[in-house]
C-alpha cells in the first residue's frame, strides 16, 4: 500500500487553508489584519490559495499607528493592487487626534498599546463580526493558550479563563450580536515554520527582513532603527550598522539585528542558530511578565 | 542581539522542509514531572530560547523558589503562574532534524478532564506519566480512559523518577504489569513502556548509564521513529464541502468547485462520486488547488474538487465514493464528555455541529454515565456534569453522515453548543 503523508509544510498548510474557509462560512464579514509583517504576509498567501481561482473574500485591514517603515507601506500598497485586494486602514494618529486615546510620553514611548482602539472602532464601524490574525502560539506565553476561534464580547474583550473548549478541527464561531471573534490560522507554526515557508513558496518580503546598512541607536540592549519618531536620549548615538529585523510593526518598538543574511536562505540558518525569541527584540514585551496577556484582554490582536 | 552562524551544525534546511509533524498530548497527576519531562524535551533539543530561559529565571527568583521552575515556560496565564498549576492546554513547539513535534500540555486534575479531552482530541500520541514510587493509581486510569476514548493510536507510558526507586528493574516491571493487567481492558493499539527520569534525563533524550537492564529505545527515539503513517483513515473516501468558490471572473465564468479537506480516504480524478444528502452521482473532473491541478488528493489535504455534472451542492453536504457509504441517520449514539458548569438538560436540544454540517438535536436519552476512574457503568446517576462522561442517544433534525469514531475521527466526532449561550457545552465520540 502507498504511504500517503504530507511533510510538516503540507500539513500546517492544509489545515490554515481549512480555517481560512471555515471563516468565510461562518461569519457574515470577516477582515484580514495586514501588518505588512511576515506573519500577515503568510496568512493572506494562505488565504490566495484557500479561495483559488477566486479571489480573497476578505477585506484587509491595517491598523496603521503612524510610525511605518516606509518599506513595508510600500510593499503593502504593491500587494493590494497586484491582488485586486480591498485595503482599509484604521489610524492611530486620527484616534489620537480625535481624543479617543492618548499618547504616551516620553523616551520609550510606543503607540502599540494605543492600536486596540482604533481596532476596535474599525470592526464596530466596519460591522466586522471577525478579525484575523497571524498570531502564533510559539510567540508568547499568553498566546500559547489562545485558541484558534478566539471569542471576544461587545467589549472585544478576551476572557483567557472562560475560552470555549476546541476540539478536533470542528470551530464554533456562533456568536450574539455586536460581539466578534478573532481568528488565528497560523496558530500552530512556528517562526521556522513561517521561513521555511516563505522559501518553499518563493514568497516574495519587504526588504526590512534582509540585511541592510540602516543608522541605529542602542537603548536597554535593543537596537533601534534611527527615524523621526523617536526621541532620542543625549546619550544615545545613532551609528550606520548592518542589520535586519525578525520581526515588522511599529518602527518605535522593532529592534534590529546585526546579520549579513541577504537570501532566505541565509535568514532560516540565523533563526536555526538564534538562541533568541523574536519577540525578545520587542520592546512592548518588556513591559511586566503578564503585558501580553493584559492587552489581549483589553481586545488586542 | 547578535546571532552567530557558528553556532549552527550544518543545519539543512532542504532535509526541513521534509520533516513529518506529530502532535502528542502529555498526561499525569501533579508533581509526577510533566513540566520538567517537556522542559527537558524542549531543552535537550534546543527549543529553549536565552530570552525565555532568562525570563523564567527572573521570574522563578522572584518567586523565590531555588531550582529554575521549567514548569513556568508552559504555564502562561496569571492566574496559572499565581497557583502554580496548569488550567488550560498550552500548546508548545519544538522540531528535531527528523520531525516537528506539537505538544499539548494539558493538566491532569479531575476538574480539568475537559482539558485533557481537548489537548487528546488532534493527538497521534499520548505521554502518560506514572511516579514510579507510586506506580499506577486512580489517575492514570483516568488519563489512559480518556486517551483510549479519543483513539490517540499511541501511548507511551513513561515511569519517572526512577532515580527515587534506586533504578530497580523490579518496580519498573512490576508497574509495567499492572498496567497491562487494566489496559486490556481499553481500547488501546499500540502501548510502550519506558523507564525514566526526566530531572537527570535518563532514557529521554539521551540513554541511561543507570539501567542496562533497560535495552529498548529512549523517549526521544520513539517520539522520531514511531510510524503514524497509518494513522489517518486513507480507506474510507469522505469530503465534507466546506464552501463553495464561484469565482466572479470571466475566465472562470463556470467554474464551481467545492472547497474542503479530505476527511478520510483518497480521490482521483475520474473517481465516481455520490453527494449526499441529495444522493446525485457524478464523476471528478478535475482536483484544483493554486499550485496546479492534482490526480488525487487525500486526508488531510485542503483541496478545491470540480464535478462533471452541474448537481445542487451546498457547505454541509459530503461527497463520498458510490461503493463506500458512510452511515445516514438520524438517531445515534455518542460517548459524551460534558464541558460546562451548565449541567446538561435530559432531552434537551443543543446545537450540534459535526463535519461542515449544523444543526439541532435533541439528547433523546442517557444510558449510562462513567465513573471515568474505575470505568463503572453508573445507571441510576444519569446527570451529566462538568467533566462528566456518559453514553447518550441523540436526535438530529436532518440526518447526518457519520463513521464511528473508531474508524475515522474526523467523520465520528461531534460538539453541542448550547443555543442560548452560543458555548461549546460538549464533545462527543459516535459510537
Ligand atoms: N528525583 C526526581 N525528581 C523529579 C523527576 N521529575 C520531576 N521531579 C521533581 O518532581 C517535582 C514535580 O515536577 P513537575 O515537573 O513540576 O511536575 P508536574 O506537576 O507533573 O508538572 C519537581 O520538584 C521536580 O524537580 C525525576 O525524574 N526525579
Ligand atoms: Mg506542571
Amino acid at each position: 500500500m502507498i504511504d500517503y503523508h504530507l511533510n510538516h509544510l503540507k500539513e500546517l498548510e492544509a489545515e490554515s487553508i481549512y480555517v481560512l474557509r471555515e471563516v468565510a462560512a461562518q461569519f457574515e464579514n470577516p477582515c484580514l489584519l495586514f501588518s505588512g509583517g511576515k506573519d500577515s504576509i503568510v496568512v493572506l498567501h494562505l488565504a490566495l490559495k484557500a479561495f483559488y481561482p477566486a479571489s480573497v473574500p476578505f477585506t484587509l485591514l491595517h491598523v496603521d499607528t503612524g510610525h511605518n517603515f516606509q518599506e513595508a507601506l510600500d510593499y503593502r500598497d504593491n500587494l493590494v493592487k497586484k491582488h485586486g485586494l480591498r485595503l482599509l486602514v484604521a489610524s492611530v494618529q486620527e484616534a489620537i487626534d480625535k481624543g479617543l486615546v492618548r499618547e504616551e510620553k516620553g523616551y520609550s514611548a510606543s503607540r502599540n498599546a494605543l492600536q486596540t482602539i482604533p481596532l476596535l472602532e474599525a470592526i464596530e464601524k466596519n460591522k466586522f463580526d471577525c478579525a484575523m490574525g497571524g498570531a502564533r502560539r510559539d510567540e508568547e506565553k499568553a498566546r500559547a493558550k489562545e485558541r484558534f476561534f478566539s471569542h471576544r464580547d461587545e467589549f472585544g474583550q478576551w476572557d483567557p479563563k472562560n475560552q470555549r473548549p476546541e476540539l478536533w478541527n470542528i470551530f464554533n464561531g456562533r456568536k450574539h450580536v455586536g460581539e466578534h471573534f478573532r481568528v488565528f490560522p497560523i496558530s500552530n507554526w512556528t517562526e521556522m515554520d513561517v521561513w521555511q515557508y516563505i522559501y518553499q513558496e518563493q514568497i516574495e518580503m519587504p526588504s526590512l527582513y534582509f540585511s541592510h546598512k540602516r543608522k541605529v541607536f542602542e537603548r536597554d540592549g535593543v537596537w533601534y532603527a534611527a527615524s523621526e519618531f523617536i526621541q532620542n536620549k543625549p546619550t544615545e548615538v545613532i551609528e550606520e550598522r548592518v542589520v535586519r529585523f525578525r520581526t515588522v510593526g511599529d518602527i518605535t518598538c522593532t529592534g534590529a539585528v546585526f546579520s549579513e543574511a541577504s537570501t532566505l536562505e541565509d535568514i532560516i540558518q540565523e533563526v536555526a542558530a538564534s538562541r533568541t525569541t523574536e519577540r525578545g527584540t520587542r520592546a512592548d514585551d518588556k513591559r511586566s511578565e503578564a503585558a501580553m496577556e493584559d492587552r489581549k484582554k483589553a481586545g488586542y490582536f | 542581539m547578535t546571532t552567530t552562524i557558528e553556532e549552527i551544525d550544518n543545519f539543512d534546511s532542504k532535509a526541513y522542509l521534509d520533516m513529518e509533524l506529530l502532535r502528542f498530548s502529555t498526561a499525569g497527576s501533579v508533581d509526577d514531572g510533566k513540566s520538567t519531562l517537556i522542559g527537558r524535551l524542549l531543552y535537550d533539543s534546543k527549543s529553549i530560547f536565552q530570552d525565555q530561559m532568562d525570563a523564567i529565571e527572573a521570574a522563578s527568583a522572584k518567586r523565590g523558589e531555588e531550582y529554575v521552575n521549567l514548569a513556568l515556560l508552559t504555564d502562561g496565564l496569571r492566574a496559572e503562574r499565581e497557583q502554580g498549576i496548569t488550567i488550560d492546554v498550552a500548546y508548545r513547539y519544538f522540531s528535531t532534524p527528523k520531525r516537528k513535534f506539537i505538544i499539548a500540555d494539558t493538566p491532569g486534575h479531575i476538574q480539568y478532564t475537559r482539558n485533557m479531552v481537548t489537548g487528546a482530541s488532534t493527538a497521534n500520541l499520548a505521554i502518560i506519566l506514572v511516579d514510579a514510587r507510586k506506580g499506577i493509581i486512580e489517575q492514570t486510569y483516568r488519563h489512559s480512559y480518556i486517551a483510549s476514548l479519543l483513539q490517540i493510536p499511541h501511548i507511551i507510558v513513561c515511569i519517572n523518577k526512577m532515580d527515587l526507586v534506586e533504578w530497580d528493574e523490579k518496580t519498573f516491571n512490576r508497574i509495567v504489569n499492572d498496567y497491562k493487567a487494566f489496559a486490556s481492558k481499553l481500547d488501546i493499539k499500540d502501548v510502550h513502556f519506558l523507564p525514566i527520569s526526566a530531572l537527570a534525563g535518563d532514557n529521554v533524550v539521551n540513554r541511561s548509564e543507570n539501567m542496562d537492564w533497560y535495552q529498548g529505545p529512549t523517549l526521544m527515539y520513539l517520539l522520531e521513529t514511531i510510524h503514524i503513517g497509518s494513522d489517518l483513515n486513507h480507506i474510507d473516501a469522505r469530503f465534507p464541502v466546506q464552501y463553495v468558490i464561484r469565482p466572479m471572473k470571466n475566465e472562470y465564468h463556470d467554474f464551481r468547485g467545492y472547497a474542503g479537506r479530505i476527511a478520510g480516504g483518497v480521490f482521483r480524478v475520474g473517481d465516481k462520486v455520490k453527494a449526499l444528502p441529495s444522493g446525485f452521482s457524478s464523476k471528478i473532473k478535475s482536483i484544483v488547488t493554486m499550485d496546479g491541478d492534482l490526480q488525487e488528493a487525500f486526508a488531510p489535504q485542503s483541496v478545491t474538487i470540480t464535478l462533471e455534472d452541474e448537481i445542487d451542492i451546498s457547505r454541509g453536504d459530503m461527497l463520498v465514493r458510490e461503493n463506500n457509504m458512510p452511515q445516514v441517520e438520524q438517531e445515534f449514539d455518542v460517548m459524551l464528555c460534558w464541558m460546562n458548569e451548565k449541567k446538561m438538560v435530559p432531552r434537551g436540544k443543543y446545537i450540534l455541529r459535526h463535519t461542515s454540517r449544523e444543526c439541532k438535536c435533541i439528547v433523546k436519552e442517557t444510558k449510562y454515565k462513567l465513573n471515568i476512574n474505575t470505568l463503572q457503568r453508573l445507571e441510576d446517576d444519569l446527570e451529566l456534569g462538568l467533566n462528566d462522561i456518559g453514553r447518550v442517544t441523540i436526535r438530529t433534525t436532518v440526518p447526518l453522515f457519520f463513521d464511528s469514531y473508531r474508524k475515522n475521527r474526523n467523520t465520528g466526532s461531534i460538539i453541542l453548543v448550547d443555543e442560548s449561550t452560543n458555548e461549546t457545552v460538549a464533545a462527543g465520540m459516535i459510537v
